[in-house]
């Protein structure tokens, strides 16, 4: 389940967050923080391993907290899910072209270069970041960093009504919206 | 108005109707402390544990309805709340806790008594403030007094840095006050599925209301009661429920759950509609979820959307105050007939005959089911009965017949030793006019015992039951019943209960038989001020009917007939 919270910036609002996780029994799979269009909010993105039952229980809770401003469970919602990856790689001489060309087909950039590795910054959906990684590994990652998913409802939706339930935001702009 | 920090925290209090706060002094709320020199209006309970000042506070606001407020100092002080906040926060109860807290520039360095409350209490209040800067008090203050009371109310605590409480800053209250809040207020925007509701209500053969705390909190009592005679819906009711519906109502069933009497829970099992009010579902309440009341349809009026669907799964939720739910379905709900399920009642009713201890005769055993049921016929069931936790409580819940609200309180959902007698504190001081009982056993009185010294310095009329029985009672049952009667650790020494008052200036007396017991709570009530009364009552009774933990609701251990035979027969 992917939740995207909208909360104030206050201190210490990370931590009522993923302690009301940690309270509740659910596991973060991955949390992802920063900000909005809007001063003084965050915006989270919440990777949680449940089911809808569990996603309805995590919301009604967190809205419970005073700092959240809006809950959304875009899980099933139109929605473009990102995560930003750098990969570093192994590389001699003789393999780097053709990590290089790798790269190119996964249309990821690279951003460092070593005499003895890469570093390979790409985003996009998850899977195609573990196709990339499954890729590479035969080369030899040292390192990588992962920032987790973000996401973002397709189309334009109407202003956040604090109290408005994921389910509420319809899907009437579905059309306008593709893929990229 | 140019204020210290102090000051603005007894400010905000006195306009916010605070009269008695409960609290004890330390380093870093000294300054705070100092300012109340000024403020002769609030009187200060001085506490013999902060936990007690937690009590307190809890006890004052379920009696009183009000907000109660605690005050401890940094580090030990505010960790000594923990306790009372967690009670308050499983209950509900509406407590505002104010600590101190090291100066602003030493937090982070483990400077002298320095902790992180703020970190500590996150889970069990429903919102805590760090205070670091002395403009930042009073909107802090009165966003806490109006969280604490609403939507589902619960604890708030504020931390206040030494710094914070010295500095001094322009302190307008109009200025101070909270702005908009959307949480705790029902997450969906659904409309209310009243009409889903009116059908299963207005069809229903075997409806049985669920009535919880949330009645009380609501206010809802009224409505409840129109509601169930409108209806002809009988009455089941949590611990915390009791007092919601008058027990003398023909309608009222008693107490479900764990100990509720066999025929609430067989009515549960059989019903075809639970109409569940301010009540979530407790496992106490419940059993087995699997097969509990598996024929009805489930209605859930609750404010807290996180209730909803959490234990039970529910057929028809319907999120907001009660009081104002009911108003609206009450004038579309059908006068009903509901006489075939009534009699069913009864007919179950007569099958627990074993249950009326009082009937039985004097066998020169004392059981604390007399004591329980003879209170309440000495107090006319108007005392304010504040228990403590185990079998006496649940005694209580059974023998002592509660038909006005918020004349029961009681640690519910934490289930907290210790609690009955500052409780009792807090309840005096938001009720002085309620004759207010303590009935406790020898191991949670233990816990707190020392808070008589605060009853004393505050010259407090309590009367206090003590139900004796030389064991961890509860702890003892589920160790004769699971445990095969290996009683590790539950044979409790104790002082003598009348010295200990005799002690503190207080009368008292011992009781053993049953024939004393009468006299003795006449006596207790005869006397202007603090009573001590130590029941040494049977050792090894146990609480009936019991529903094993996580047992189904129907299969409960009775009561053996005729009375269990006990170690001093053998």
């Amino acid at each position: 389940m992917t939740l995207v919270v909208q909360v104030e910036n206050k201190p210490g609002v990370l931590n009522r967050v993923a302690s009301l996780f940690r309270r509740r029994g659910f596991n973060i799979e991955s949390l992802t923080v920063g900000h909005t269009e809007k001063p003084g909010v965050s915006r989270m993105t919440i990777v949680v391993d449940t089911d809808e039952a569990g996603a309805l229980r995590i919301e009604a809770n967190l809205y419970k907290l005073v700092h959240v401003q809006r809950v959304e469970n875009v899980t099933s919602t139109p929605s473009v899910f990102r995560d930003l990856a750098m990969i570093k790689v192994a590389a001699t001489p003789e393999t780097r072209a053709e990590i290089m060309q790798l790269t190119h087909v996964f249309r990821a950039r690279i951003v460092d270069v070593n005499s003895e590795s890469l570093v390979i910054e790409t985003t996009g959906a998850e899977d195609k970041i573990d196709g990339l990684v499954e890729i590479l590994r035969g080369y030899g990652i040292l390192e990588m960093a992962r920032t987790g998913r973000v996401a973002m409802t397709r189309g334009p939706r109407p202003e956040a009504s604090a109290n408005a339930s994921g389910q509420d935001d319809s899907l009437e702009d579905e059309s306008v919206s593709y893929s990229v | 108005m140019k204020k210290t920090g102090g000051e603005i925290i007894w400010e905000c209090l006195k306009r916010e109707g605070v009269k008695h706060i409960f609290g004890y002094p330390g380093g870093a709320i000294l300054p705070a402390y100092d300012a109340l020199c000024k403020y002769p209006e609030i009187h200060h309970v001085l506490v013999r544990h902060e936990q007690g000042a937690a009590h307190m506070a809890d006890g004052y606001a379920r009696a009183g309805g009000g907000v109660g407020v605690a005050i401890a100092t940094s580090g030990p002080g505010a960790t000594n709340l923990v306790t009372g906040i967690a009670t308050a926060m499983m209950d509900s109860s509406p407590i505002v806790c104010i600590t101190g807290q090291v100066g602003s520039k030493l937090i982070g360095y483990d400077a002298f008594q320095e902790t992180d409350i703020t970190g500590i209490t996150l889970p069990i209040t429903k919102h805590n403030y760090l205070i670091t800067r002395a403009e930042d008090l009073g909107p802090a203050m009165r966003e806490a007094f109006w969280l604490a009371k609403s939507g589902r109310p619960g604890p708030v605590l504020i931390d206040v840095t030494k710094d914070a409480q010295q500095a001094s800053c322009e302190f307008d209250w109009d200025e101070a006050e909270p702005g908009h809040r959307n949480c705790c207020l029902a997450a969906s925007s659904a409309a209310p599925q009243y009409s889903d509701a009116l059908e299963l209500i207005n069809h229903a053969k075997r409806p049985v209301i669920l009535a919880g705390h949330g009645i009380l909190l609501s206010g809802a009592m009224h409505e409840v009661r129109a509601f169930a005679e409108r209806a002809q819906v009988p009455v089941a009711m949590t611990l915390l429920g009791i007092g919601s519906f008058p027990a003398s109502h023909p309608l009222n069933l008693g107490m479900m759950g764990m100990h509720g009497e066999a025929w609430v829970n067989t009515a549960i099992q059989e019903a075809d509609l639970l109409l569940a009010l301010g009540m979530r579902f407790d496992d106490r309440v419940t059993g087995n979820l699997k097969t509990y009341a598996p024929m009805a349809k489930k209605i859930h009026i609750e404010i807290d959307q996180a209730e909803v669907n959490k234990n039970v799964k529910i057929d028809v939720a319907l999120i907001g105050d009660l009081r104002q739910v009911l108003g609206d379905l009450l004038p579309r709900v059908h006068a009903g007939n509901r006489e075939p399920w009534l009699s069913r009642i009864q007919e179950l009713k007569g099958d627990s005959a074993v249950r009326d201890i009082q009937n039985l005769p004097d066998d020169g055993h004392l059981y604390a089911a007399h004591v329980v049921n003879d209170l309440w016929r000495e107090t006319g069931g108007n005392a304010v009965v504040v228990t403590d936790v185990g079998q006496h409580q649940m005694w209580e819940a059974q023998y002592y017949k509660h038909d006005q609200p918020r004349t029961l309180i009681t640690s519910g959902g934490l289930g907290t030793m210790g609690f009955a007698l500052p409780a009792a504190i807090g309840a005096k001081f938001a009720r002085p006019d309620a004759e207010v009982w303590v009935v406790a056993g020898d191991g949670g009185f233990q816990m707190t015992m020392a808070e008589l010294a605060t009853i004393v310095q505050e010259r407090l009329d309590i009367k206090v039951a003590i139900i004796n029985n030389g064991y961890l009672g509860m702890v003892r049952q589920w160790q004769e019943f699971f445990y095969e009667r290996r009683y590790k650790a539950t044979p409790l020494y104790s002082p003598d209960f009348v010295k200990l008052a005799a002690a503190f200036d207080l009368p008292g007396a011992a009781v053993r038989q049953r024939a004393e017991v009468v006299p003795t709570i006449r006596k207790a009530r005869e006397h202007r001020g603090t009573y001590v009364i130590n029941f040494c009552v049977e050792q090894e009774d146990s609480v009936f009917p019991m529903v094993p933990a996580g047992a189904d609701l129907h299969a409960m251990i009775r009561r053996p007939s005729p009375l269990v035979e006990t170690a001093q027969d053998l």
